[in-house]
């Protein structure tokens, strides 16, 4: 028996970047596709349902996905993401500055034949 | 002259910045021509409520200490230059900061120079406490007892007032980030209060540049993935900005880093929640028409912003008493480290639950997964740690009196000789917690207010 494989599953990381910031115990982080042409993977993959249940041990209660088409990116809302915010969390980092890499960390599964156009912007970001 | 073009340098992104990051951008800034002023960003939420304290016990202080280590390196370069300082360094006491600067400028035997100071951020001024609680938080969490401050965002119009008074470096307190921006450009161009996309450009550029070096590559390099060349010299950016709201996004000459699109877009949604609706008190920005390109070496085009009314209302901080935060960690390292780590954090929660206190605990082993991990729940993306390894065991508490924070403390310390085998490089902190929550209070209630120091004072 032949299996063909079309798609690879890679994590995020590896065709999109990102930045989290923090407003209350409200998380924002963005979500930049390397390649302008990754952006209609990440609007099908990377959706406000997986978002929220990735954040869910977090205590996570509600995520807002906002579509910016020109630029092109992601941008997520996640409410209840930092453990109640600076004033109550115990977390090492109060602010959720490292959950923009938690996020990045999410699989997502890769068209074979698009892999090296997805990935191409990398190091020259 | 017609003015077509401002340029607009940073010389500090946050309270803590290089000291050293305002000279390259001060001396790339001299050989432009047209309007150009230099920023320093540098209170965060807590950061005012710590100057009000220090406010209190001496007249004299309340402003960032980082003033000193920011104006002395590039004052008098600024001044022969014609280059304005825009800075919120006052914190709580603007005209302490004033005064400051008026004696550096005389230690270091440059031109005395004008300084405008923007009060009326302070909403203690004018409303009492009971007035304050009654406004619902926009958190929903209630304001505790003890309010140490209660500081208003301020727009950019004082700003713009003050530099149309002729000042050479103008001192605020709380005021929204993109103002120390906006306010040279409406004093620049004379945008209208009602010009919303020209304000709405305006802040945009000023987002763009108020955390410093995280535009120019600095918070964005990942080796192999985004590298950045020559991160440990990253130049601070510069924004050119025409009368038109078009933005162009460089940086410092002779410096590390890099201005790209991919810099500039992590940037522009940074603390960005709905990206059509960015409220501040000059302006509501929407940034969903925004494109940015590269126009040039280091340099990116950023157009599309637009604008809507301003809100009624302008946000302001309220910090209170927030009781004590105790930490402490301890390593294990080498074969079976995890282990050991373990024990030592199954220790340390069986003591801290015989002692029946209701204060809120946390362990973690640091070296495994911990920040990603919920304050109960682990990240189940985590992988699996290595038996063998370096690990550092943290315990926190969150707690109203300063003896249970202390008590956590000596339990970790207690580890050296009661603890697993080999533990070792205690460390302890303790800290008076300060809290905040936000409120939307009545634009009228607040009087900004501008008055000189100086020459011609």
């Amino acid at each position: 028996m032949t299996v063909v494989l079309d798609t690879i599953r890679l994590r995020l990381h590896d065709i999109a970047h990102g930045r989290s910031g923090d407003k209350g115990n409200r998380s924002n982080i963005s979500v930049i596709p390397y390649a302008e042409t990754a952006y209609s993977l990440l609007l099908e993959q990377i959706t406000e349902e997986r978002v929220l249940e990735h954040f869910a041990h977090k205590g996570a209660s509600a995520v807002a996905r906002y579509e910016l088409p020109n630029l092109p990116a992601l941008n997520f809302v996640i409410d209840d993401a930092l453990e109640g915010g600076v004033n109550s969390t115990l977390n090492l980092d109060l602010h959720g500055k490292t959950l923009s890499f938690m996020l990045l960390d999410l699989p997502v599964e890769v068209p074979l034949d698009q892999i090296e156009e997805f990935t191409l912007g990398r190091r020259t970001a | 002259m017609i003015k077509n073009l401002v340029h607009i340098g940073c010389g500090a992104g946050f309270a803590g910045d290089r000291k050293d990051a305002g000279g390259p951008v001060v001396d790339t800034l001299a050989t432009r021509d047209g309007p150009r002023y230099l920023i320093f960003e540098t209170l965060a939420e807590r950061t005012l409520a710590l100057a009000q304290k220090q406010k209190q016990r001496d007249p004299d202080r309340g402003y960032s200490p980082f003033l000193d280590s920011y104006v002395r390196p590039v004052l008098a370069r600024c001044l022969a230059n014609n280059i304005r300082i825009v800075s919120n360094f006052g914190a709580a006491n603007p005209a302490a900061g004033a005064r400051h600067i008026l004696k550096i400028a005389e230690e270091i035997g440059c031109p005395t120079p004008r300084i405008a100071v923007v009060s009326g951020d302070d909403l203690l001024t004018v409303m009492d406490e009971q007035e304050i609680r009654a406004h619902g938080t926009i958190e929903g969490l209630p304001i505790g007892e003890g309010i140490v401050a209660a500081n208003t965002y301020l727009g950019a119009r004082p700003i713009a007032e003050a530099l149309a008074g002729g000042a050479d470096i103008v001192v605020v307190g709380r005021t929204t980030d993109p103002a120390l921006v906006l306010g040279p450009l409406i004093h620049e161009f004379g945008w209208t209060e009602d010009d919303w996309d020209a304000l709405a450009a305006g802040t945009l550029a000023g987002h763009l540049l108020e955390c410093g070096a995280q535009v120019t590559g600095a918070y964005f390099a990942d080796p192999g993935f985004k590298d950045v060349p020559d991160l440990a010299h990253v130049g601070f950016p510069i924004a050119t900005i025409a009368r038109d709201g078009a933005i162009r996004i460089s940086k410092a000459d002779n410096t590390g880093g890099c201005v790209t699109p991919a810099t500039v877009k992590e940037q522009i949604l940074y603390e960005m929640h709905d990206p059509s609706a960015y409220l501040t008190a000059d302006v509501v920005l929407d940034i969903t028409g925004v494109t940015v390109e590269q126009a040039g070496e280091n340099l990116v085009a950023v157009s599309g912003a637009r604008g809507k009314a301003r809100p009624g209302t302008l946000k302001t901080t309220v910090s209170f008493d927030g009781g004590w935060l105790g930490e402490a960690e301890i390593s294990y390292a080498g074969p079976n480290a995890l282990a050991r780590a373990e024990l030592a954090r199954d220790v340390l929660g069986e003591r801290a639950r015989e002692r029946g206190s209701n204060a809120a605990y946390r362990f973690d082993i640091i070296g495994t997964s911990s920040t990603f991990d919920g304050g109960t729940a682990p990240y189940p993306g985590a992988v699996a740690a290595a038996p063998d390894g370096d690990y550092r065991v943290r315990a926190s508490v969150s707690c109203h009196s300063r003896e249970v924070a202390e008590d956590l403390a000596d339990e970790v310390l207690s580890l050296y000789c009661s603890g697993p085998a080999g533990g070792g490089g205690f460390r302890r902190n303790i800290t008076a917690q300060i809290h905040t929550a936000s409120i939307l209070v009545d634009r009228n209630r607040l009087s900004p207010r501008v008055h000189f120091l100086g020459a011609g004072a």
